[in-house]
């Protein structure tokens, strides 16, 4: 099984061995233990990378995201799996851009959620201008 | 025989499954043979116990009492401030745990 | 002190309001407690042995005397009147209500104060040389370093669910003071050549497989620290087993790589992370370093004390050590008084503390990894003052870093980790050695209690070590001889069979005797050990 099929109308992503032997694919799957850096040359042509979260706890993710935002990838970031709403903020600034949930989150909570922070510590990957930039000018 | 035994969501305090209840004193605890996990299942859910779990226990003259060391420290307090026990006025409440 | 600014205040707010949201969801069952374990850990409140836990982080051990204030009305409001300091430089309360943790949060965020990241498998509290700003043998202040280190690790997107918890400590001085070596990442700044930077030391710890961390990096340049301490953090994060709890920790990760290979991954990806502007500029390391500035302290204040009082005279010999500006000490605080809980305090005694630091030491307090607290800038012509008002609280015990100044975790006592208990093996030490006299006859001698493998009280790292397990149902302690969480960093062995809670007492009665008997002059116990070795002191003990 190398499909994983989203909503109608969207390209299936196929895993990161299919994608990288043959495909002409512009959807793929990155499983936790997989390097999100074999996709670096192929940036260009993916419109959707789906990146697998099968436990919460395992947060290998949130650097796969950053690598692949880091090296310049523009399209759709998925994150799929066992995605709880108190982590989307975290998963949001690693470069996440769409949610793909096992269990359905609460509109409302996604919302305070990801409005929950005033500013930001660190640089990640999602553009925002750290604290101690902000207070140098 | 088997008891259970968890915290109290809000409070956090170690309680003891009565039968019908949960309660703060092991002197009520209930022997609840092979029911425990049914039992477990539904006070979890209704958030009536937090991180509940199945022990063994004993019968004593003076009512049931955890086989193991933890669950007896859980059952009075710290060992070392008998004060904070559920029994601070009296000096021997601690003398069946260890 | 670092006051924080508007950025922290509404960073602190914003986490306050984001647990009290999680509360509220937790009650009302819209998450259960496996979705809500984590997210508590990352607030310091944990379900113990008889209650919730709330760990609240003192950041590298520093606070002032409203914030110390501050964990005194915690104890009585909302715990049972008292706190125990930690290992790792912060508090514990031992009786929390779930129901009161938001309120807790926001009590302690007005005096700038917070539990987070003080558990879970995060970047947790950075810890720090107790002496720090003080000393008189530290080439640089490691507190604005750590508190850089404080703000990027808060609220890290990419690490906070890392394989295990994450420990950094950072240090200024030859004299190892905050057991570097044994954290996930030890930062020592050095000089080279006139120039300041750090040595990374990455993949220490204790627990059940203790390690002493490799040199990974001789010298970071410090405009980099935070950049290099990423990709450090990044290796780890992808390739840290995650199949195993009990080898989860960056120390495994590197023990199985092998530290070249480790180091050879870190500078990979640091070549790329550096360009991402992770480094704050210079003008905020000095923004923050402004506010460690040394307190004006008169130089010329009397270096003479009177010492008239022999009670007092024993007491600064032990527990008073040099400051770096003349006139001036810095006081240890002792929180080990013989058959007492090492480092509880009650509120009363911490509220003590609180006004002494208030009237004698330019308003700063600090906590030390071995549960006791400092005085760090006083006057020597106050120290009688000080020393006349601890003692009236209890507080005046003459033993740093002798056999009684133990470090002990709270063991099966309030764990629900531990397997024995910890607190009443202490207070038996503590008690057969009560004689002063005997005591400084033994002299330097680091005595560390864990209740489990887990080894919250360091019993690697002690000269004399205990480990507490469970044999068929009932406490049982080890004895481990010869380690040392100091820059003289060893890991302790294991002398034998273990004992019970009488036995241990008599076996360390015996190991101590014949180090009496073996030493040569000059020698601490430690060294004396490290001369003759294990034998000797088995025969001793075995027979």
């Amino acid at each position: 099984m190398v499909e994983h099929l989203h909503s109608d109308g969207e390209e299936p992503c196929v895993t990161l061995d299919a994608f990288l032997q043959q495909s002409n694919a512009t959807a793929v799957r990155l499983e936790p233990d997989e390097d999100a850096r074999a996709l670096i040359p192929h940036l260009d042509r993916l419109a959707l990378i789906e990146v697998a979260f099968p436990k919460f706890r395992d947060g290998r993710g949130y650097s796969s995201a950053r690598i692949l935002r880091e090296a310049g990838y523009t399209g759709e970031l998925r994150a799929q799996g066992d995605v709880l709403v108190d982590q989307i903020a975290y998963m949001k600034r690693c470069g996440f851009d769409t949610f793909a949930p096992e269990k359905a989150l609460n509109p409302a909570d996604v919302e305070a959620a990801l409005s929950r922070w005033p500013e930001h510590y660190q640089t990640a990957a999602d553009g925002a201008v750290p604290i101690w930039k902000l207070r140098h000018g | 025989m088997k008891l259970l035994t968890g915290n109290d969501l809000k409070t956090g305090f170690v309680t003891w499954w009565t039968g019908t209840d949960w309660s703060l004193h092991i002197e009520d605890a209930a022997d609840v043979g092979e029911a425990g996990e049914a039992i477990l299942a539904v006070e979890e859910a209704a958030r009536r116990v937090n991180a509940p779990y199945i022990i063994a226990g004993e019968q004593t003259a003076d009512g049931p009492r955890p086989a193991h060391i933890k669950d007896r420290i859980r059952a009075l307090g710290p060992t070392v401030r008998p004060d904070l026990t559920l029994k601070p006025a009296d000096p021997a409440a601690g003398d069946w745990v260890i | 002190m670092y006051k924080y600014d508007e950025y922290d205040h509404a960073m602190v707010a914003a986490r306050v309001a984001e647990f009290s949201d999680q509360v509220k969801r937790r009650l009302a069952g819209e998450i259960t407690e496996d979705q809500f374990k984590p997210l508590r850990l990352m607030n310091g409140l944990y379900l113990q042995l008889h209650a919730y836990m709330l760990r609240v982080a003192v950041p590298y051990g520093t606070l002032d005397s409203r914030q110390m204030r501050m964990l005194a009305h915690i104890a009585r409001k909302y715990d049972r009147d008292y706190g125990h300091f930690t290992t790792r430089q912060n508090i514990q309360y031992n009786w929390i209500k779930l129901e009161d943790a938001p309120a807790i949060l926001e009590d302690l965020a007005s005096v700038e104060m917070h539990a987070i990241q003080t558990s879970g498998n995060c970047i947790r509290n950075i810890s720090s040389d107790q002496w720090a700003g003080a000393a008189a043998d530290e080439i640089t202040d490691p507190r604005p370093w750590a508190e850089l280190l404080r703000q990027w690790s808060s609220f890290h997107p990419e690490f906070s669910y890392l394989p295990r918890k994450f420990k950094i400590a950072v240090i200024a001085a030859a004299e190892d003071r905050a057991a570097m070596r044994l954290h996930d990442i030890g930062i020592q700044i050095i000089e080279k050549d006139g120039v300041h930077g750090a040595a990374f030391y990455v993949g220490g710890g204790m627990g059940r497989t203790p390690m002493i961390a490799p040199l990974i990096k001789d010298f970071v340049p410090l405009e980099d620290m935070l950049s290099y301490t990423e990709a450090c953090l990044r290796v780890y994060n992808r390739y840290g087993r995650r199949d195993n709890i009990y080898k989860a920790r960056i120390k495994i990760l590197i023990h199985e790589l092998g530290a070249d290979e480790y180091r050879r991954q870190v500078e990979e990806e640091w070549a790329h992370v550096k360009s991402l502007g992770i480094d704050p500029p210079k003008a905020e390391f000095d923004r923050i370093a402004k506010q460690f500035a040394l307190p004006a302290l008169d130089a010329s204040a009397p270096d003479a004390i009177d010492r008239s009082d022999p009670d007092f005279a024993v007491w600064v010999d032990q527990n008073v050590a040099a400051h770096k500006v003349p006139g001036h000490a810095i006081v240890n605080i002792s929180l080990k008084p013989v058959g007492g809980i090492p480092g509880d305090a009650g509120s009363a005694q911490i509220d003590l503390m609180a006004d002494l630091a208030e009237k004698y030491s330019h308003d700063e307090l600090r906590v030390t990894h071995a549960q006791n607290i400092v005085l760090p800038h006083v006057r020597k012509a106050d120290l009688y003052a000080i020393w006349q008002e601890l003692d009236a609280a209890g507080l005046a015990t003459p033993n740093l870093d002798l056999i009684s100044d133990i470090i002990a975790c709270p063991g099966l006592d309030y764990c629900s980790l531990a397997n024995a208990r910890s607190i009443p093996v202490a207070q038996k030490i503590a008690t057969r050695f009560s004689d002063l006299g005997r005591q400084k006859e033994l002299g330097e001698l680091k005595l560390k209690i864990s209740g489990c493998i887990n080894a919250c009280g360091h019993h690697h790292a002690g000269h004399i070590g205990i480990l507490g397990v469970d044999r068929k149902g009932t406490e049982n302690y080890q004895l481990l001889l010869g380690g040392s969480g100091a820059e003289d960093v060893s890991l302790g062995t294991i002398t034998g069979p273990g004992f019970d809670e009488d036995g241990i007492v008599d076996a360390i009665e015996r190991v101590t005797d014949k180090y009496l008997a073996e030493r040569t002059e000059g020698e601490r116990f430690v060294d004396t050990f490290r001369r003759v070795g294990m034998a000797p002191f088995k025969e001793a003990i075995y027979g």
